[in-house]
């Protein structure tokens, strides 16, 4: 069995990651899953989160919104909204939109779309998460 | 006759103007390149989608066994009453006859349908000036949106639309985008398909068409009224109107684009072929959620992607329409001055024969 998998990760916009990986996490709808090589074919859709894949002993993050994931034995393909490297968030912007989202939902406005708001505040969140971890 | 030095000043201006308009082509050229990559960009994940959604249409019992009927809403076909029409237009002239064509095929459209309520959403600053003198009558909650909005999409709050409005007129501007086509992002294709499917699924509107300009490449081109909703078949565009290229324009922009370096070719195809594989191995998938549930949460997105593409290929169209005017405003400009320089030839040699001749004559009359 071959110790690693093709992973490829594709946005609207680009062809974010092309890459090799020997194991990875992806944020699915109902919970993390972990991946290894020659895992059993899958498909998933893919909630707010990080994706993490380690490749030669580093451990890559992205911060993904909404997605969708195919998992082969030998090849795992993510389709993701947005899906952004840790050098690529722009800190400020997630903290200004989750400050937003936070008085969005502490407001008690009847008018707030409440999960509207609540998945800008994730999305803020994970960004604000994944860009502490650059270059670990 | 014109003296010598008026036209040598004429021809210093259509020097400048020649100037300008060359600068242009050459910017319209590499933002068509720009724009072109991006498009190209986008292929991958639409062809998965669209390749993921077809396989799901047969495991999910999409389209009912015995009757044959969808069971999605964005599926299902229904009496046209109400229909959207969204106008994809540039937000700058000087494009030659891009924004014209448009429009006029936007037109034809509505002539089609005359009888109907016809909602429209225009995007770009042309179509909305056009279509705004074209029908005055504005409902007063017009949803505008401006470059500033779009920084903060996530704190915008969706815009609450009561059903009971008053219609304006039998044809109305319901929403208007301006200045988004420059910094296009996927999340503004997005938010105005959830803002569609949101109306056609609560019945405001029966059927959404998209009028824009289909770019493959600088020679295949084509204007199209697209169906966007209801959905017909996945993967195929339903196409109603289609206008390609006339010979003569087609020659132009060959012309304009080997001058600036612009490539012609069609896009590659095997990458479409790999992106095609995508959800549809023969092999049994482990579905995470039920395959119905994951239909119905990607619907919406293969909605967002068509629009997404559709605007993506009309500001490629745009720079290469730009591109092709500025080429045939160069030369003109070029032909211009010729003649120009001929004219101002021939008023100095008049000048000196008129010279020469009253020189003589007042030598002889001595």
């Amino acid at each position: 069995m071959p110790d690693t998998f093709q992973l490829e990760i594709v946005t609207p916009e680009k062809l974010v990651v092309k890459d090799v990986a020997g194991e990875m996490q992806i944020p699915g709808k109902n919970g993390y899953l972990g991946i290894l090589p020659g895992h059993a074919p899958l498909i998933t859709e893919v909630a707010v989160g990080e994706i993490s894949y380690r490749n030669n002993g580093y451990t890559h993050h992205l911060a993904v919104a909404w997605g969708f994931a195919e998992v082969l034995p030998d090849n795992v393909t993510i389709l993701a909204e947005t899906a952004e490297r840790p050098e690529d968030i722009d800190v400020q912007r997630a903290e200004k939109a989750k400050e937003r989202a936070e008085q969005l939902l502490k407001s008690g406005n009847t008018e707030t779309d409440y999960a509207r708001a609540n998945s800008a505040l994730q999305r803020a969140q994970t960004r604000l998460q994944v860009a502490t971890e650059k270059g670990k | 006759m014109a003296n010598v030095l008026d036209i040598r000043r004429r021809i210093r201006s259509v020097i400048n103007t020649r100037q300008i308009t060359k600068a242009m082509k050459m910017v319209s050229a590499a933002k068509l390149r720009r724009a072109q990559e991006r498009a190209l960009a986008a292929r991958p994940y639409a062809q998965m989608l669209t390749s993921v959604l077809k396989s799901l249409v047969s495991r999910a019992e999409i389209y009912d066994p015995q009757t044959g009927e969808p069971r999605h809403p964005l599926l299902a076909q229904r009496q046209e009453n109400n229909i959207l029409l969204i106008v994809v237009t540039g937000d700058k002239g000087l494009a030659g006859a891009f924004n014209t064509n448009i429009l006029k095929a936007g037109t034809r459209f509505l002539d089609s349908k005359t009888g109907k309520n016809v909602d429209i959403e225009a995007i770009g600053r042309k179509g909305r000036d056009f279509l705004r003198r074209r029908f005055p009558l504005v409902p007063k909650d017009v949803e505008q949106r401006t470059a500033e909005d779009l920084q903060h999409p996530e704190a915008a709050q969706p815009h609450e639309r009561s059903r009971s409005r008053e219609r304006a007129g039998a044809v109305q501007i319901v929403g208007e985008h301006v200045g988004v086509l420059s910094k296009l992002e996927f999340s503004q294709a997005s938010d105005l398909a959830e803002s569609v499917i949101k109306r056609y699924s609560e019945g405001e509107i029966d059927s959404v068409y998209l009028v824009h300009n289909e770019f493959k490449s600088v020679i295949a081109q084509r204007l199209v009224v697209e169906q966007i909703l209801p959905i017909e078949q996945i993967g195929a565009a339903a196409v109603r109107q289609a206008e390609e290229l006339s010979q003569k324009e087609r020659e132009q922009a060959i012309k304009a684009a080997q001058s600036a370096g612009v490539g012609m070719r069609r896009t590659d195809r095997s990458v479409d072929a790999e992106a095609a594989r995508f959800g549809s191995a023969p092999v049994d998938y482990i579905y995470e959620q039920p395959p119905s549930e994951l239909f119905n949460a990607l619907l919406p997105k293969y909605v967002g992607i068509q629009i997404f593409h559709a605007l993506l290929e009309s500001v490629a169209a745009e720079h290469a329409a730009r591109m092709t005017a500025m080429e045939a405003a160069t030369n003109n400009a070029t032909d211009m001055i010729d003649s120009l320089t001929l004219a101002m030839n021939r008023v100095r040699q008049a000048k000196i024969t008129k010279e020469i001749i009253e020189i003589v004559s007042g030598a002889a009359a001595q």
